[in-house]
């Protein structure tokens, strides 16, 4: 008999009083005895809808199933069937517009906790996991991977298993791409990461860091000296844009990448980290998505008093991750909807001391769907800060398509490929993720991995 | 891990290694620069490849030691390795058809410009080097310098040696004296290339400037370098280091860079003492 609570199995977390002034996982996680009630809930659907919103079709149900008996490491095999990282994917998917925003169970009431389950599953795997990895036998054939972020990370493990000799350039000193330089610790920890990418070392991947690739080697380098015979370029969109109003260069703006490269990447929130970061008392956010989130809360984490989102559509439009938002509210971030930053002032050292927003009205739905902002004429007003971070996207950044002839991209920078394998417009070489679509998602990036390691293998068994 | 192959004090404050970097040392351009962390907790920062053997697979650094990371990286030696060292980053100064340059150099930006001069040196350019410091003590890569430039004028703002006076003064009078550049490439404090800028406007020489902001990735992935050029946002690690020096917003530049003063000034203070305990 299921479950028929209409809630989902609350999952445990820091007081928000508490998390709000450390950088600790917010999340605890199930228990077992949740997990498996939570499992219950599951109707074990003929046709799950579920699965329909999983853009990599994890068979949801049947792992379900496993948890609701006890068999977690069943459960974990099953999931990992279709994903690499569910440690990952459980934590940061968004699930409210994914896999559970389908679940039936969500007509009536609230939907299964599917991310919350998976991320049980994987956890109680790597927690329980003593099986010694197998290292597969190498076929021989060499493959260069750019970028180790969640496409890379997942192209590379596919193929290690399939026996290639798999390596992996990374521009930065560790690996882990945006899932280590920008997800915060309190989100995702990065043991969590490095796990992973201790697992592909013992598949036998090798991870070169250090490798700006474009620069101390180039793509074509990697194919004729040193006999990689496919590439797949993983490399992110990590360009930051800016608004282009005035002051943006003042003191005290960051993009939100460079805010959260010093905190994450290098853990200046640490005693005794040798990365500067200022300590703001307060600060303004930029933008409304996952980044902007994550910005403001490790501003409050690093003592801001006053933390606020500004974003020009309504809190419907927020793109971020349902979860983030109201855990980003619990802690305290004050959202200042229906906003638009017109220009930053800053006083007569160029530190900044304000922003200056004007409000916005939301006219008809545009061609997303979404209702498109308006400026409110003459509603300007000022909200005093000393800090902006600009959170308001990022695009693919130009070295890697400057540096390789023949490589196609979009104005805006996203490599062209084909959608079934992942091509480009060069022979053998490959690419997926943020550096294909824009900046998209985890799961999406991992998605796009394992399409093209599937594609790069096929290529060289036809 | 990058192994150092070579220690040597140029001046009690500015150091020079040559480390173990066969990739970087292949592809390097004058110009260009590595970002290194010292050790595993350090803190990235970009410094200018001053010169590099192809062949042996070396890339020499030369540093002043100004903060927490460069006291750091003064006290390993010879044998001992610098944990990550990435590069070459940055665009190559341009040289090309280049038949006459003023290269003007201020303190340890000499080490920035030396590779420049060399460069032009040998693919045949007159060059005409102004290099300036503080003081005697302070005086790096002289002999460099000679043995690259057809004409050298050595400056210390208080004449303990070489010709007492700004870099300015030499430069202005070098142009005063009818001498034609294509080009004056100047590298040293920001408020050195401000004037030398101002001064080349006036004679509407083109004038490059090497830019040093703050920075962290090196790839353009921060935003941290940025910087006004001609009224756009440029970012130094990707658009430069290398700008048209007659549109850059020097003042905006000079603000930016102390925006971690105080915070360094503690770093600095912290390192010291680290090293004191470890004498002690
Ligand atoms: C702060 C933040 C929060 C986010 N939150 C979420 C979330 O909650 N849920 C979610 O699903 N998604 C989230 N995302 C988006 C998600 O992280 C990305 O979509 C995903 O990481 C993209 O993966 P990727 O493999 O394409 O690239 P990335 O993770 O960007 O990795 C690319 C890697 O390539 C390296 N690289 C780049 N150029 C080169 C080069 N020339 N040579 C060598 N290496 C290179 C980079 O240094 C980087 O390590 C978030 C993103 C950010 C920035
Ligand atoms: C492209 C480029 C090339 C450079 N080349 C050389 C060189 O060849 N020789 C040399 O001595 N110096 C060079 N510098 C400057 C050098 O990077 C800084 O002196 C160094 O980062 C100081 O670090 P610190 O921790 O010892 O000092 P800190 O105490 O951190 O800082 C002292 C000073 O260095 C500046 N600084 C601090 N961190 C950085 C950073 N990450 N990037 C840039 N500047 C910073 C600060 O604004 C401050 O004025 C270069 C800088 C850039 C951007
Ligand atoms: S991978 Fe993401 S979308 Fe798919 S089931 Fe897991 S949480 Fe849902
Ligand atoms: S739709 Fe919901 S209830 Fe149905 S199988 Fe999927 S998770 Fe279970
Ligand atoms: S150093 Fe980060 S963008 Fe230039």
């Amino acid at each position: 008999m299921p479950n028929m609570s209409p809630t989902k199995n609350p999952m445990p977390s820091q007081d928000p009083n508490v998390r709000k002034r450390n950088f600790l996982e917010v999340a605890t996680g199930y228990t077992e005895e949740m997990a498996i009630d939570e499992a219950n809930r599951c109707l074990q659907c003929k046709k799950p809808m579920c699965m329909n919103g999983c853009p990599v079709q994890i068979k949801i149900p049947a792992f379900i199933n496993e948890v609701a008996n006890g068999n977690f490491e069943k459960a974990y095999e099953i999931i990992s069937e279709t994903s690499s990282l569910p440690a990952v994917c459980g934590r940061v998917c968004p699930q409210e517009s994914q896999c559970e925003g389908k679940c039936v169970r969500g007509i009536k009431g609230e939907s299964v906790a599917i991310g919350r389950l998976e991320r049980f599953v994987a956890d109680w795997h790597n927690a329980h996991d003593t099986a010694e990895v197998k290292v597969p036998v190498s076929n021989g054939h060499k493959v260069a991977v750019i970028g180790s972020g969640p496409s890379g990370l997942t192209c590379a493990g596919d193929l290690a298993k399939k026996g290639y000799e798999v390596t992996v350039f990374e521009a930065l000193h560790v690996a882990g791409g945006v899932l280590v330089y920008g997800i915060p610790e309190f989100r995702l920890p990065k043991a969590i990461v490095a796990k992973e990418i201790e697992g592909l070392k013992q598949l036998g991947v090798k991870i070169e860091t250090n490798m700006v690739i474009g620069r101390v080697l180039s793509i074509d380098e990697l194919m004729s000296d040193y006999g990689f015979e496919a590439v797949f370029i993983g490399s992110g969109a990590g360009l930051p844009r800016f608004m282009n109003i005035p002051g943006e260069n003042l003191k005290g703006v960051f993009s939100a990448n460079e805010f959260l490269t010093r905190t994450n990447l290098m853990k200046a929130y640490q005693d005794g980290s040798q990365t500067p970061i200022p300590h703001v008392k307060n600060v303004a956010v930029v933008g409304g998505g996952n980044v902007a989130m994550d910005a403001a809360r490790c501003a409050m984490r690093l003592g801001a008093e006053h933390v606020y989102i500004v974003y020009r559509r309504s809190e419907e439009e927020l793109p971020a991750r349902k979860e983030e938002v109201e855990h980003a509210k619990e802690e305290g971030i004050e959202f200042k909807l229906l906003n638009n930053p017109v220009e930053i002032l800053g006083d007569e050292h160029k530190n900044v001391k304000a922003i200056k927003c004007i409000k916005m009205e939301l006219g008809e739905p545009d061609a997303s769907g979404r209702r498109k902002p308006a400026e409110v004429p003459g509603s300007e007003f000022e909200i005093d800060v000393d800090c902006v971070i600009m959170s308001i996207g990022t695009s693919p950044n130009p070295l890697i398509k400057s540096t390789t002839k023949g490589l196609d991209t979009q104005k805006w920078g996203g490599i062209i490929t084909e959608e079934e394998t992942g091509l480009t417009s060069r022979p053998n070489v490959y690419a997926g993720g943020d550096a294909v679509t824009g900046a998209a998602t985890v799961i999406l990036a991992m998605g796009a991995g394992k399409t093209a390691a599937k594609a790069i293998d096929e290529s060289f068994n036809k | 891990m990058y192994r150092i192959v070579r220690k040597q004090f140029l001046n009690p404050t500015v150091v020079l290694m040559d480390v173990d970097a066969p990739l970087i040392a292949k592809k390097a351009e004058p110009g260009q620069f590595i970002i290194l962390r010292v050790d595993a907790e350090g803190e990235r920062i970009p410094l200018t490849v001053a010169d590099y053997d192809r062949v042996g697979g070396t890339v020499r650094i030369i540093f002043q030691v100004v903060g927490g990371a460069t006291e750091r990286l003064k006290h390993l030696e010879e044998g001992d390795y610098i944990h990550d060292f990435v590069g070459p980053l940055g665009t190559p100064t341009h040289t090309e058809g280049l038949k006459k340059v003023a290269v003007v150099g201020g303190g340890v930006g000499c080490a920035i410009a030396f590779p420049i001069a060399k460069k032009l040196h040998e693919q045949g350019c007159e060059v005409h080097s102004v290099v300036g410091f503080r003081n005697k003590d302070l005086v790096i890569l002289e002999d460099d310098f000679k043995a690259n430039s057809d004409i050298m004028k050595l400056m210390t703002d208080d004449g303990s040696y070489g010709t007492k006076g700004l870099v300015t003064d030499a430069l202005k009078e070098l142009i005063e004296a009818g001498n034609q550049y294509d080009e004056v490439i100047t590298i040293g404090p920001l408020i050195m290339m401000k004037f030398v800028c101002q001064l080349t406007k006036q004679y509407n020489i083109k004038t490059v400037v090497s830019m040093n902001p703050v920075m962290v990735d090196g790839t353009g992935m921060c935003g941290g370098c940025r910087l006004t050029v001609g009224g756009e946002t440029k970012f130094a690690c990707v658009d430069g280091p290398d700008f048209d020096g007659h549109l850059v917003d020097f003042d905006e530049a000079m603000e930016r860079a102390g925006m971690y003063k105080e915070f360094e000034a503690h770093a600095r203070d912290e390192a010291c003492n680290l090293f004191k305990k470890e004498v002690q």
